[in-house]
């Protein structure tokens, strides 16, 4: 691995056509995938590779760093956070601005242009190599930098630490400034609303599915949305099978009549709009 | 292979964090295409300390992830808040201080 001095080889330029296409196309996914959970993970994939390539310059202790801190802590954070607030907030497609969208995307596009041409303009031949500076070991070369030309910016990132703990902490602590509602003050209130007194029905059908996202069926057959959990309503994560199972069910009696001959010299397959039509049929052709 | 192939690399996962940062409403993934554009500066500086020999680079890019995950701590306790009071995450409508 000290031999990461000064040319790159030939494998690590297949290392980086590869992960590097992997990079650009999670960066892609964060800022184009409609739910936030599919950018975090987008987002996550290109921190990994990233890692990957820390570590093929030579910074052992930065790419462990990145996968344990940023796809390992900060990454679960965010994954965190949209399980607690993305449920409901999903991003609008309005635009408030008009033409806000597509003038970013121009803005982005030369921005991208002139980063890239300044670079193009730069004469980089070859890498110096770290094989000096990490013939010690690349964590202790990194620990004597810390601790003697950088001391001052370390202690003021560790006040900067304590800061943004106790800050976190006072911005979600939240205290209680009114007393909880009893179950009897609760009860009384449902009660006095009126709209719902008794308690939930659940969800699922009797005997055939009893998924917590399969809507419970009332007296006539139609499902009933209330039996199933607010979150999942907000989501439109309902599963209604109802109709298509009772449909099911009828192709599959159909079927099984036509494969004991019953229902001999009558059409093969009815559509399913005429769903009664073909019992009328069988009970003439049984007459 | 040249050095420079990083650094574009770099740059266009920069680019990329901005625009999602232009383009994005929901405060959460603007969050993330700013953590987007950390890392690509964090590959440029490693970038740079190969490039000229010396480790010093990578303490920089060990600083700006120290940096990062104090941001992102206190940033995420502000979307949590804000949604806790306006019940949505959207940057369009944190507006009370419009006039």
């Amino acid at each position: 691995m000290i031999s990461l001095a000064a040319a790159a080889s030939t494998g690590e330029a297949v290392q980086f056509w590869l992960l590097g296409i992997v990079a650009v196309v999670g960066a892609l996914g964060t800022i184009l995938m409609k739910r936030a959970v599919h950018s975090a993970l987008s987002l996550a994939g290109t921190m990994i590779v990233l890692a990957v390539f820390y570590l093929a310059n030579g910074a052992y202790f930065l790419g462990v760093v990145q996968i344990v801190v940023y796809t390992g802590a900060i990454m679960m954070l965010f994954l965190f956070v949209v399980m607690l607030v993305g449920v409901t907030a999903a991003d609008s497609l309005k635009e408030t601005l008009k033409g806000q969208r597509w003038l970013a995307a121009g803005l982005g596009l030369g921005f991208g242009i002139l980063l890239i041409a300044g670079i193009g303009n730069a004469s980089l031949k070859e890498f110096n190599g770290l094989g000096e500076a990490n013939a010690g070991g690349n964590v202790q070369g990194l620990a004597a930098l810390i601790f003697t030309k950088y001391v001052f910016a370390f202690e003021v990132t560790g006040a900067l630490l304590i800061t943004a703990a106790v800050g976190a902490m006072v911005l979600t602590h939240r205290e209680r400034t009114e007393r909880a509602r009893t179950q009897r003050e609760q009860s009384e209130a449902r009660v006095r609303e009126g709209k719902q007194v008794p308690p939930l029905p659940a969800p699922g059908v009797y005997a055939r599915h009893n998924a917590v996202d399969i809507p419970g069926l009332l007296p006539d057959g139609t499902p009933s949305e209330l039996t199933v959990n607010p979150t999942l309503r907000a989501r439109g994560q309902i599963r209604d099978v109802s109709r298509e199972s009772l449909a099911e069910l009828k192709a599959l009696e159909r079927r099984s009549e036509d494969w004991l001959g019953r229902g001999s010299g009558e059409q093969p397959e009815a559509p399913p709009s005429g769903g009664a039509s073909p019992k009328e049929h069988k009970e003439g052709a049984k007459k | 292979m040249n050095p420079v192939y990083y650094l574009y690399l770099a740059a266009l996962l920069f680019t990329i964090g901005a625009a999602g940062v232009l383009i994005r409403r929901n405060a959460i993934v603007v969050f993330m295409c700013i953590e987007l554009m950390l890392n690509a500066c964090n590959l440029a500086f490693v970038t740079f300390s190969r490039l000229h020999g010396n480790l010093d680079g990578q303490i920089i890019a060990f600083f700006t992830m120290v940096v990062a995950a104090a941001e992102v701590v206190v940033g995420l306790a502000i979307i949590v808040t804000i949604f806790r009071t306006r019940h949505t995450a959207s940057v369009d409508d944190a507006s009370l201080m419009k006039l």
